[in-house]
């Protein structure tokens, strides 16, 4: 292909444009070298932990004793259960909060868009051990002190895991929006008699089905791993758990770190098919 | 606002639509959105700031900020900063090759949607099981530490190595950060139009040509952005290394953190400032990344 593609060369440049538009792959099959060499590498540093977690945790006699015993451990389930709820009541939480936002800036507001867009990535700007420096000062001195009781912390921790919710929430949601003629259907419904209670109920979530559980699941699995926050408020969830068991125990941590990254799993394998064609959202300052 | 209004006639474009008085309820609807996001994150940045602001001897001032320097927090800033920066690098270099091998490379079509999934699930795998995989993988009893020293008899921890150190934060900071590189970049990638390599190449542009004169110069804001959003992404992270080093390794995160359980730094106003200082990093990289990715935009809007 060198040389400049005119007079006489002209011919083979026309060729060349009318194979690529038949296909868009090359007909040069079995891809580069450097392609698969780079792939390698990167599944191979992929996979290794993996394989050595799997190993390590199948090396107690009989190799299914570390599973047995985290099975039978009522803390395994305790924290699982706490996390996996405190994720639920999160995700309720935070679409009340971003669903009718989103749609009422949408419809009456739009110019107040970037504020909400700017307040909405406010949480990456605060990883999740100063936010929970931060609330722990907010709320930990009467007249608003929730961290002494139990209820109080799990609201506390709730509240933080919504805002951070917020940036991932708003952009499936909002991108959900723009999907559909929010306007028309707006006043389709109020034309037939709806309120703006069952507008957002029966008109608008229906139809933001994808995009809210993509952005749920999402919110499931960070929330279920998540450590940071949950240790500091002192709660029993399933992070600041594992994080003891890798201290106490050997071969146990293996097996659950195992399950967890199953759990992990699970949830992006949810968000693809729920969001089938849709792109992978990219998540920062979860859990880490 | 409660009436039924007639649908126009005629679809008018957005623009031309004759506006509203603004009422006061209008704003309304957004209020529990506001008031939340003031409640949890304002109020806690608020507290943060002022806290920064406020001196031991009483009275306003930067003093706590000039404090940051001092043994305590400047090594562990220096740390921080370090980490995130090599492991932003590292992270971006392999993480991009890695997601043009896929796409660009012609490698089977099965291995690029694994790769994508796979990306989403590594990216989201950190923190305590993250670290806890890798002291199974070389940790003094890994299985791959185990491995080299049953082949070579050689034990990696003579050569200095420890993942407790900052060499192995590098490497496990590394098992989240490409696999964000990969999810970030991809788009960037796949908006590469065939027709731009189509019309380099009719000009005479050998592939070499191509990459260094059109696909790059294009994805470089996105390749930065992706950098510099790498960089916060380690910069704010402390599960990981806090479950490997148990806070042995001064980073700011942990520092704060030892600082929330007792005041290691016997002044309350160094922690604030320390969490101050980390916030306004956090907003130069996500205000920076906002910029370049909207220059990325321009190019690859379809």
């Amino acid at each position: 292909m060198s040389g400049p593609a005119i007079g006489v060369r002209a011919p083979e440049a026309i060729g060349t444009i009318g194979e690529s538009a038949k296909r868009r792959r090359r007909p040069r099959r079995g891809g580069a070298w450097w392609a698969w060499l780079v792939f390698i590498v990167g599944a191979t540093y992929f996979i290794v932990p993996l394989i050595a977690t799997l190993e390590f945790s199948l090396r107690p006699e009989p190799p299914t004793r570390a599973y047995a015993n985290v099975l039978a451990d009522p803390r395994f389930f305790g924290s699982l259960g706490y996390s996996f709820i405190i994720g639920v009541i999160t995700i309720v939480l935070s679409l009340l909060i971003i669903v009718p936002t989103a749609y009422w800036v949408r419809l009456r507001l739009p110019n107040l868009r970037p504020v909400v867009e700017f307040v909405t990535l406010l949480p990456f700007v605060m990883p999740p051990v100063i936010l929970v420096f931060g609330l722990i000062r907010v709320y930990s001195r009467p007249p608003l002190l929730f961290t002494a009781t139990d209820i109080g912390s799990s609201a506390l921790l709730v509240a933080a895991y919504t805002v951070l919710s917020f940036p991932y929430m708003y952009r499936a949601v909002d991108v959900g929006l723009a999907a559909m003629d929010v306007r028309v259907l707006t006043e389709a419904a109020q034309s037939l008699g709806a309120n703006w209670f069952r507008i957002l109920w029966s008109i608008i979530f229906p139809n933001l089905r994808t995009a809210a559980l993509s952005g749920a699941f999402l919110t499931l699995a960070i929330v279920v791993g998540e450590f940071t926050i949950a240790a500091f408020l002192a709660r029993p969830a399933f992070g600041p758990y594992l994080s003891l068991l890798g201290r106490d125990k050997i071969y146990e941590p293996a097996a659950v770190s195992l399950i967890s990254f199953g759990l992990t799993w699970l949830a992006m394998i949810l968000i693809a098919v729920v969001g089938r064609g849709g792109r992978t959202r990219v998540e920062v300052g979860g859990a880490r | 606002m409660t009436t039924a209004e007639a649908p126009p006639l005629v679809a008018a474009p957005p623009a031309a639509r004759p506006r509203r008085p603004r009422s006061i309820w209008a704003w309304l609807g957004v209020v529990p959105f506001f008031l939340f996001s003031f409640l949890f994150i304002g109020l806690p940045l608020i507290i943060l700031l002022v806290g920064s602001l406020t001196l031991e001897t009483g009275g306003y001032g930067l003093e706590n900020y000039r404090g940051l320097s001092g043994p305590c927090c400047g090594n562990a800033f220096r740390n921080s900063i370090v980490l995130s920066l090599v492991t932003a690098v590292i992270g971006a270099a392999f993480g991009f090759l890695l997601c043009a091998a896929v796409l660009l490379g012609r490698l089977p079509a099965i291995l690029r949607s694994s790769l994508m999934t796979f990306s989403g699930v590594a990216s989201n795998f950190a923190g305590i099981p993250l670290a806890l995989a890798f002291i199974f993988t070389l940790g003094n009893l890994g299985l791959v530490t185990k491995l080299i020293y049953d082949l070579t008899g050689f034990r990696i921890q003579e050569t200095g190595f420890s993942l407790y150190s900052m060499a192995g934060l590098v490497i496990v900071y590394l098992y989240f950060q490409f696999p964000l590189m990969v999810l970030v970049i991809a788009p960037a990638i796949e908006g590469l139009r065939r027709e731009w390599q189509e019309a380099a190449q009719n000009l005479g542009a050998t592939p070499r040509q191509y990459w260094w004169k059109v696909a790059l110069p294009i994805l470089t804001p996105s390749i930065l952005g992706a950098g510099i959003l790498l960089f916060g992404n380690a910069f704010g992270a402390q599960a990981t290394a806090f479950q490997l080093s148990g806070g042995t390794i001064p980073l700011a995160t942990l520092v704060i953190s030892s600082q929330m359980q007792g005041d290691v730094l016997f002044n309350p106003g160094l922690g604030y400032a320390m969490a101050a200082g980390m916030v306004i990093i956090m907003a130069v990289c996500i205000t920076a990344y906002s910029i370049l990715q909207r220059r990325s935009e321009r190019w690859l809007r379809r």
